[in-house]
């Protein structure tokens, strides 16, 4: 996907009020994808199950029915990790897993799911899966080239996730450090990485893992989208002293604060 | 070997766990002093540990404990973020492309080879997983194994000095470091990526379905 396209996404999703706009989100990015389903899940340690996702009807009301929570691999597999896990590597060995699975499979779940473990706050935990119905070959394909984005996407699903549940849980702090609003203001300015890094006295290295939390804090999918969503939220301000500018309001280049 | 595992399945490999965590108490509370708790039957352990954090362990020919590292997802507990925020800037780092890398251990009589490996480890979780960047504690000795090992971290804050001194640093991936690491380390690629594979059952990086037989 372009991050141009995501980016798109990750504004709605910032948007979205209620589960109701993540459902929508999900469908679309389900359909950009185009895989068979996508599903955001968050057990909480009472059980309670929140979230969104394509899957069909009947199978949410079998899944709830059968009191598949306490058989689920994926489930039970990924609490316990927190790299992304391929179904296949889950241990589906018991009578209820192999009868879980087939049930699936029966209603359109896919014989493929490529899962990201999400550990939040507190030890909140959640997960984020695509699943589709395809050959070995092509799945390790689709997850090898989308795994990044896909860790991305079901992270910002889950900040969403605990926005919405409101006081069930902390919201994670989207305050920036004092580095991470150098950095940006700095880049929002016009000034290149090198530079940055220059007047910040760190290194371009130590300078992009600020980018980087800064750009998670925010839910941005690269550089230009944080910068942007930080002079939104006023977290970052400018004017001024724009070395690009010539008495201007100085606008972003795409290419002095585009991703690597 | 190189063996990657989540503490919950280290408790089907009793004997290298205790290894470690006696070698652990061995090397931050009796070589470096810190003030670590160790339990009534030597073993270094900490509320880290809990959280079911996943650990590279460098398993000796005789099966015992040769060195190791702990990593958790900045995204959740993490060492950095609760107990050296004032080595970053008061501000805790999260990121799901971060993970916190701990408890960086060497067994008494483990030699450069070893930290290699553990090193090269640490960069295979970054290739596999797509992450972006690992988050350390180190003490004053690492610092200069990295260096020998030619994969230094950036440092971004330190406290005490001498031997006593601790910092907190920041690994990029960077894929023109690993041949000389593996070379460091008497390690082959394929054997490292048999090893990444045989632990998490997929192989470090995908490839074309093309190449698939």
């Amino acid at each position: 996907m372009t991050a141009h396209r995501l980016d798109g996404f990750l504004a709605r999703l910032e948007a979205a009020e209620g589960l109701e706009g993540l459902q929508g989100l999900i469908e679309a990015l389900r359909d950009h994808y185009r895989v068979d389903h996508m599903v955001y899940h968050w057990v909480s340690t009472d059980g309670q199950q929140y979230g969104c996702g394509t899957y069909s009807r009947d199978w949410c009301i079998r899944y709830v029915v059968a009191d598949y929570l306490r058989i689920d691999p994926v489930i039970i597999g990924c609490f316990q990790r927190f790299h992304p896990v391929d179904w296949k590597r889950l241990d589906w060995s018991s009578k209820a897993a192999r009868t879980f699975r087939a049930d699936a499979i029966e209603h359109g779940v896919g014989n493929q799911g490529f899962s990201i473990p999400v550990r939040g706050p507190n030890g909140q935990f959640a997960l984020f899966s695509v699943s589709h119905t395809t050959d070995d070959a092509s799945w390790a394909e689709f997850t090898g080239a989308h795994q990044r984005d896909l860790i991305l996407l079901g992270h910002f699903f889950n900040q969403k996730g605990l926005e919405l549940a409101g006081d069930r849980t902390p919201e994670p702090s989207k305050t920036l450090s004092p580095r991470e609003t150098d950095a940006l203001t700095f880049l929002a300015m016009g000034y290149g990485r090198a530079q940055v890094a220059e007047m910040l006295a760190i290194s371009e290295h130590t300078l992009r893992a600020y980018i980087e939390s800064a750009r998670f804090k925010l839910g941005a999918l690269n550089t230009t989208h944080a910068v942007a969503r930080a002079v939104a939220e006023g977290q970052i301000v400018l004017g001024g002293a724009s070395r690009a500018a010539k008495g201007d309001w100085p606008g972003l280049r795409e290419a002095d604060v585009a991703a690597e | 070997m190189l063996r990657y595992h989540y503490a919950s399945e280290l408790r089907d490999l009793p004997r290298l766990r205790d290894a470690m965590f006696r070698d652990r108490a061995d090397q931050f509370r009796r070589r470096l002093g810190w003030a670590v708790s160790v339990d009534e039957n030597g073993l270094e352990r900490d509320e880290y540990d809990d959280l079911n954090p996943l650990y590279v362990i460098w398993q000796r020919p005789d099966g015992l404990h040769g060195g190791s590292m702990r990593f958790l997802p900045t995204t959740g507990r993490t060492m950095v973020n609760e107990h050296f925020l004032d080595l970053m800037d008061g501000v805790p780092l999260h990121s799901p492309l971060i993970w916190e890398c701990t408890r960086f251990c060497l067994a008494p009589g483990s030699d450069g080879r070893v930290a290699a490996a553990l090193m090269l480890a640490c960069g295979e979780l970054m290739r596999g997983f797509s992450l972006a960047h690992m988050l350390g504690v180190f003490d004053a000795r690492m610092v200069r194994i990295y260096r020998m090992i030619g994969a230094s971290p950036e440092i971004i804050g330190s406290a005490g000095q001498g031997r006593d001194r601790i910092s907190v640093g920041l690994w990029e991936y960077q894929g023109e470091a690993r041949p000389g690491v593996l070379r460091k380390a008497g390690i082959s690629s394929d054997l490292s990526e048999l090893w990444f594979e045989r632990s998490f059952g997929r192989p470090v990086q995908s490839r074309p379905a093309t190449a698939v037989a």
